[in-house]
Order: structure tokens, then C-alpha cells, then sequence
């Protein structure tokens, strides 16, 4: 068993950027494209989910997860830096259920899992995760949905609508254009949908793409039979 | 004799409903065993507008357990840049009592809180590892604890008005008291409603 590094690999360059970070950004803007846009009555997260090839089962794998009952996550960049993010994501907000017997509110977990992204910006022998996290959750004492965006750097941002990964500028001018206070749920499924389509090489199937919504309700993802649904309404 | 440690110091705290308002009482003697040592010694600490907290047992106990329930209450506070809910504050306490499971701190605590919004009122009665009672309409903690039980289930009527229930609460008390050499030398009592909060020293026998 190799002994851990006493130092960290995220180092400064003269100029007073972390390369580190740096690099880990370009990994998530070469990734999958994904979307977040928030409601006036909940918050949509959208993903493309692309095969590699036919003989992948696409319908195992997921990318939108929820973390507990009122809060989801999506992710672009590194699958298996997710997979990590959406485990430890769960086990802090059990955590917090313990302690307070409260569902963790989303301002809270958000705080939490940018700091377990900071950690890896700082601490010994390890490099940063390759992925931005779009988490989106609905606050119970607030009565309100909230969408922030988690980056490798442990930065976390709140928005009402953001696109993250592959042509996320075109993303997000797109979505400039088409957010308004008032969206309803329904409608922000639609322009999720529509700004994933911008950037989408192909015909736009429920199996290559990934949906969940989080309202009052709670997180949930949506099933194929749903995401065809909405597909067909956008014609 | 140092044989009971939750009869050290002595002391006690009552806590009762009422309509849309809360009662918490305790005594005011810290003594060592049979020695009176001073008559200021309340009971009852605040953690949130209209959540207050209750230890009864060892005082040193009474004052580290205060302060570390603080202590995290403060951070809580500054976290989430929200106040204190009842159930939220007895969930903290609980956790705080059972990470000392093997070793534990002998206090015994009664947490109050009202809903400021609602008017829902809430009173949990732990144990020194944690273990919660349900939302119950009386409870009491102490040396004194069922002497004071008996005389609050004689008064106590459902849906008191904050005046009745300040008498109520005072008498059980007082009179429940005089029964323990460990406790008395004065009350205080807390009558807590949607919109403000009575604090009232009482006077007894002080002996």
C-alpha cells in the first residue's frame, strides 16, 4: 500500500491560477451537454445520454440521481468523479437528517458538497473531481425551488437557468432568450428540452436523453413513457 | 451521600401547556448535598425565540450541557441563517446526550418551543443518553420531579389561557417543592405566547 503525499498536486502558477482547475474545467466542457432551469414552481435537470454503441443497455444507467427525497443532481464531465460526488452527496445529507430530523434544506447540502470539491483542490495526493454538478432541490422552509451549479474549483453558484458541458455558451445564450420569471414546470421540461436540442447531433430519442424534476413534492426522475411524451409535444 | 449523582446538587423544572402558550418553571437552589450554596441558580436556558431548554441533575453537568447545546445551536444558526424549531433543537440535544452513551453527562432535560406562525406548542422530556418522550402536555424533570408530576396533573385542564396557566405552573411548583430538601429557595417561571414572553420570579418558602 503506497503511503499518501504528504503535498498537494494543485499547485499555483506564477500568474495565480491553479492549472489544476483549470484543466478540470476543460474535462467538464468536453463533456456531455446538461441543462437546469428553475420554475416559479420547481426545478427541471436535463442530460444527454448518448451510447458509445448499440449493444450498450441504456436504460441501467442513470445520470440525473436524487440525493434524498427533495433534492436531484446531474452532472458533465467524468462519470466515474459522479458516482463518487452522488455518494458522498447521500451520505451528508443522512447525516444531516440525523442531527436535525429535518430534510436537508439546499442552500446547506450545496455548502457541504463544494466543500468535499475543495478538499480535493487542497489536500495531499489527490487531484480535483472532473465534473460540475447541477443540483437542484426544493427549500420546505422557504417554500421555494433553488438550482445551483457545484464546480471543480468547490465554487458553487445559484441560478434560474444555466447550461453546463459541451456548447454551454450557445446553452446559455439560448436560455437568456427564453427565461421568464413566470415559467411553470411544464414549460421549463419544454426549454430544457429545446436547448439540449440545439446542441444535439442526431435524432432525440427518450433512451438519449435523461430528465428529473424536483417540486414541492420532491425529486424525481422521469420515466422513458414520460420523456416520450414530452418529445412528441415538441414535435 | 455522593451515592446518587442526580441528587447532588438537587433542583428541579416543570414544563405545562396551555392554548397557544407554554409554561417552563424551575427552582433556584444550588446547594452541595445537605449545604445550600447559593439561591440564584436557574435552571432554564433559550435557545431560539420561543424554544427554551430545561436541565435538571449534576450542576456542573446543567452548565456544560447548556453551553455545548449552545454552542451548536449558535453554529446552526449562523449555517443556515434560520432560527431554531422545537423538534430540530430536541434532535440536537439528543444527539448530543447519546455521543456521550458510554460516559454520559447526568442531566435530565425538558425542551419547550412554540410555533410563533401556528401557535403549536411542544414539550419533550429526555433522559441523560437521549431518549425522547413524545409531545406530551406536562412533563417534569428534577429530585422533586413526581411530587411536582402529581400536583401538575391535579391542575392542569386542557386549553389554558396564559394566566391560568402561569397559576397552574406556579403552584404545582412551589408547593411540589416544599416536599424535597434539595430544592426551592425560590422560582422562576417563563410563560411563553405567539407574541412575547413573561419571565416571573416567585418567592416561597426559603428553606
Amino acid at each position: 500500500m503506497s503511503e499518501r503525499y504528504g503535498f498537494s498536486l494543485t499547485t499555483f502558477s506564477p500568474s495565480g491560477k491553479l492549472v489544476q482547475i483549470e484543466y478540470a474545467l476543460n474535462a467538464v466542457n468536453a463533456g456531455s451537454p446538461a441543462v437546469g432551469i428553475k420554475a416559479s414552481n420547481g426545478v427541471v435537470l436535463a442530460t444527454e445520454k448518448k451510447s458509445k454503441s448499440l449493444l450498450h443497455d441504456d436504460r441501467t444507467i442513470h445520470k440525473v440521481e436524487s440525493v434524498c427525497k427533495n433534492m436531484g443532481l446531474v452532472y458533465s464531465g467524468m462519470g466515474p468523479d459522479y458516482r463518487l460526488l452522488v455518494q458522498k452527496a447521500r451520505k451528508l445529507a443522512q447525516e444531516y437528517m440525523l442531527v436535525y430530523e429535518e430534510n436537508v434544506p439546499p442552500t446547506q447540502l450545496v455548502k457541504r458538497i463544494a466543500d468535499v470539491m475543495q478538499e480535493y483542490t487542497q489536500s495531499g495526493g489527490v487531484r480535483p473531481f472532473g465534473v460540475s454538478l447541477l443540483i437542484c432541490g426544493y427549500d420546505y422552509d422557504e417554500d421555494r425551488p433553488f438550482l445551483y451549479q457545484c464546480d471543480p474549483s468547490g465554487s458553487y453558484f445559484p441560478w434560474k437557468a444555466t447550461a453546463i458541458g459541451r456548447n454551454f455558451v450557445n446553452g446559455k445564450t439560448f436560455l437568456e432568450k427564453r427565461y421568464s420569471d413566470q415559467l411553470a414546470l411544464e414549460d421549463a421540461v419544454h426549454t430544457a428540452i429545446l436547448t439540449l436540442k440545439e446542441s444535439f447531433e442526431g435524432q432525440m430519442t427518450e433512451d438519449n436523453i435523461e430528465i428529473g424534476i424536483c417540486d414541492k413534492e420532491g425529486f424525481r426522475r422521469l420515466t422513458p413513457a414520460e420523456v416520450k411524451d414530452y418529445l412528441a409535444q415538441i414535435g | 451521600m455522593g451515592d446518587d449523582i442526580l441528587s447532588y446538587n438537587g433542583g428541579v423544572a416543570l414544563a405545562m401547556k396551555g392554548k397557544e402558550c407554554i409554561a417552563i418553571a424551575c427552582d433556584k437552589r444550588y446547594g452541595v448535598q445537605n449545604r445550600t450554596i447559593a439561591t440564584n441558580f436557574t435552571k432554564i436556558f433559550q435557545y431560539s425565540d420561543h424554544c427554551f431548554v430545561s436541565f435538571c441533575g449534576l450542576a456542573t453537568d446543567v452548565q456544560t450541557v447548556s453551553e455545548r447545546l449552545k454552542f451548536r445551536t449558535n453554529l446552526y444558526e449562523l449555517r443556515e441563517q434560520r432560527k431554531l424549531k422545537p423538534n430540530v433543537l430536541y434532535n440536537m440535544l439528543t444527539n448530543l446526550l447519546y455521543e456521550r452513551r458510554f460516559g454520559p453527562y447526568f442531566v435530565f432535560a425538558l425542551v419547550v418551543g412554540l410555533d410563533p406562525k401556528t401557535g403549536e406548542t411542544f414539550i419533550y422530556d429526555s433522559d441523560n443518553i437521549g431518549a425522547v418522550s413524545d409531545n406530551v402536555n406536562l412533563a417534569t424533570v428534577g429530585t422533586a420531579s413526581e411530587y411536582i408530576f402529581g400536583l401538575g396533573e391535579l391542575f392542569f385542564k386542557p386549553n389554558m389561557n396564559a394566566d391560568e396557566l402561569f397559576e397552574a405552573t406556579s403552584q404545582a411548583l412551589l408547593n411540589g417543592v416544599d416536599r424535597d430538601s434539595a430544592s426551592g429557595w425560590g422560582a422562576v417561571v417563563y410563560v411563553i405566547e405567539k407574541d412575547k414572553i413573561t419571565v416571573r420570579e416567585l418567592k416561597g418558602r426559603q428553606d
